[in-house]
């Protein structure tokens, strides 16, 4: 795989000039990279660098991607591994019987915050809980952007949705699950570590979590779990430019940066099944 | 203890021989689809069903298959959708109540072309539009079976992983109280129906970064590896005709008894079946002119069995452990050539399992001979 270096642009400053393109390199896994989410979506890059870590870890040909329904859904179409698309809500629970039927694959699924934390949070509960050796990625931008933004249960205090145009509020509507620490709780799960998208460190940093959680369930270590922090300027009623301030100054201070919990030194501990 | 040491220290599934075994009707279920081929089961205790997820999870891992106790039917039924993407033979079930949880997923599951094992064991027979019509959203069809006995259960169980596997759809096999629980003497022996399709479809990652990674989906088959995205109405058009091809060529199933001369035909499914068919004997040794149709597939429906009852019969009465469901599927097939009427009803004991104490071969007569008597 080829790198080439990119020109790094201070995301906190406005760019002085209009963008021009520099390079339009694609990841091997992704066979067109041009999508139609929103402009300042972070869920492109969210699955472009899952795919550069199933790439550089060589794993291609072992992978089995299990996919939620979001706007990310759109990538079930263009990437080079193979894609089982679930239901709503549903993904751990395909995610487990596949890799109970081939304990030597790769089973990764990919579920938003609305798909997960709402929908089928028993699932995503269950899986790692039982330890399952399968990797958990969840795409949080706090709201339903599929449907336009709406409040999810991971929606932070105080963030306008359109069901929730004043902000979320405790009183009203109760408050945000902060799914990793849940997660890191049980048992079953071997590493679980929150990452972002909105800047270029957060996506070295992320990325490092991503390949690490597919080297825990290499290992069999039990289950593995990396939620991913992404913009959604439509859903959030900013502008594009602004998201990545948004996210820091806004969801990041309730669904904190980190790993979160590492057992990956752990020999003892092991996952469910074969 | 493991579960592969506990079942290690029984009688194994892959004992079974052609030798029959008594057996309670659960456990020869779970044999029989062991015995076909099926390495995947997932569920959750609900009674009738209970047993059969005890047998799967005793059985199961010494045979290298897999039983995952779920947290509930929705994952039940998702596990069992993950590992038939694999081509795995898989299977899940419930009673009506949990498959009622299913739904969603089954529907999916059948638009992903993806082949299935479910089983109902049902309380009574209230769940016969949920079998045949699908309580699921959209245009969709399972096949299904319905045994009368544990003996035609445990051929039906190892027949449906063929059609699962035949058509790459759900099939669905309807038991009940009385199947999972009556001990029977029955061989659970592997039965061969013929080659198996081949599973080249079925995920397994190795196509990956090849350029043509493989997709199952309820949405589409192909990626098309673009910014644009799937054609829905391309694919549930093809979807569709595919499931027309199998509702005309799985053959529909009947057995039928005392149809020569009949004037009246009683129709009947399942354990239900099997005191119609007493009575309208009994009758007919007395001389009265009845007969009776027992359709084995609830989809196909057996129409043309009925169909051609109609030319000669002057009416049909329906029994069923329900309000009258099945019922519907007779009238479309008689198509007004005679009359129609329901003769069964609710039944069950205090319990609601569909322990019916209306199934009795003297009460069944008694409403057959009052038919008889009222279209004369």
């Amino acid at each position: 795989m080829t790198t080439r270096s990119l020109p790094i642009i201070e995301s906190t400053s406005a760019p002085t000039q209009a963008a021009k393109l520099v390079d339009d390199f694609t990841p091997g896994l992704i066979n067109q990279g041009a999508h139609h989410l929103c402009p300042g979506c972070g869920e492109p890059i969210a699955m472009r660098l899952i795919m550069e870590a199933v790439e550089e870890l060589e794993l291609a040909q072992k992978t089995i991607a299990i996919f939620g329904i979001g706007c990310y859904t759109a990538y079930s179409n263009n990437l080079d591994v193979e894609v089982l698309q679930a239901l709503h809500g549903r993904a751990p629970s395909l995610a487990t019987g596949v890799k109970r039927s081939l304990p030597d694959s790769l089973v990764l699924t990919v579920q938003g915050d609305g798909d997960m934390v709402n929908e089928g949070l028993q699932e995503v509960l269950h899986t790692m809980a039982r330890g399952e050796s399968v990797t958990c990625f969840l795409l949080n931008n706090g709201v339903f952007g599929e449907t336009g933004g709406h409040m999810t249960a991971a929606t932070v205090l105080g963030q306008r949705t359109k069901n929730s145009l004043e902000g979320r509020t405790a009183q009203e509507h109760g408050y945000p699950i902060v799914i990793s620490d849940l997660i890191a709780r049980l048992d079953g799960a071997a590493y679980v570590a929150r990452g972002a998208v909105n800047t270029h460190t957060n996506v070295a940093r992320t990325k490092k979590m991503v390949k690490e959680a597919l080297a825990v369930q290499t290992a069999g270590l039990g289950g593995s779990f990396v939620e991913i922090l992404t913009m959604c300027p439509t859903g959030w009623f900013v502008d594009t430019l602004d998201a990545p301030d948004y996210l820091n100054d806004n969801i990041e201070p309730i669904h904190r940066f980190g790993v979160v919990l590492d057992r990956s030194d752990d020999s003892r501990h092991h996952g469910a099944g074969r | 203890m493991s579960v592969a040491q506990v079942a290690s220290s029984g009688s194994s599934a892959s004992e079974s021989a052609a030798e029959p075994e008594f057996l309670e009707g659960s456990e020869a279920i779970a044999r029989a689809m062991i015995s076909a081929g099926c390495r995947f089961f997932a569920g959750y205790p609900m009674t009738p069903f209970t047993e059969v997820l005890e047998a799967m999870a005793k059985h199961l891992p010494a045979q290298g298959g897999s039983c995952v106790n779920a947290e509930s039917e929705l994952e039940a039924v998702g596990m069992a959708w993950g590992a038939a993407a694999t081509g795995t033979p898989a299977a899940t079930g419930s009673t009506g109540q949990g498959l009622s949880l299913m739904q969603e997923s089954l529907a999916e599951i059948t638009y992903a072309r993806l082949p299935l094992v479910v089983l109902n064991m049902a309380r009574a027979q209230g769940d016969y539009f949920q079998a045949t019509r699908g309580g699921g959203h959209g245009d969709y069809r399972h096949i299904v079976l319905a045994p009368k006995d544990v003996t035609e259960a445990v051929y039906l169980v190892q027949e449906a992983f063929h059609l699962a596997a035949i058509w790459r759809n759900p099939v669905l096999v309807m038991g009940d109280y009385y199947i999972a629980h009556t001990w029977q003497s029955v061989s659970t022996a592997r039965i061969d129906f013929g080659p198996e399709p081949d599973r080249s479809w079925a995920l397994d990652g190795a196509t990956g970064g090849t350029g043509k990674a493989k997709l199952i989906s309820p949405i589409a088959d192909t990626k098309r590896g673009d910014d644009v995205g799937y054609d829905l109405a391309e694919f549930y058009g093809r979807r569709g005709a595919e499931l027309d091809v199998m509702g005309r060529e799985v053959q529909p199933r009947a057995e039928t008894g005392f149809l020569e001369g009949a004037d009246l035909v009683v129709v009947a499914y399942g354990t239900v079946a099997q005191y119609v068919r007493e009575a309208v004997a009994n009758l007919r040794a007395d001389g009265a002119k009845v007969g009776y149709i027992r359709p084995i597939t609830l989809y196909p429906f057996p129409t043309e069995v009925l169909r051609n009852a109609a030319s000669s019969a002057k009416a049909f009465a329906v029994y069923e452990n329900n309000r009258g469901q099945m019922i519907e599927d007779v009238m479309l097939s008689v198509m007004e050539r005679a009359d129609v009427r329901f003769i069964g009803g609710l039944s069950v004991d205090s319990s609601g399992f569909g322990i019916a104490p209306d199934l009795d071969v003297t009460s069944v007569r008694a409403r057959i001979q009052t038919t008889l008597e009222e279209i004369s």
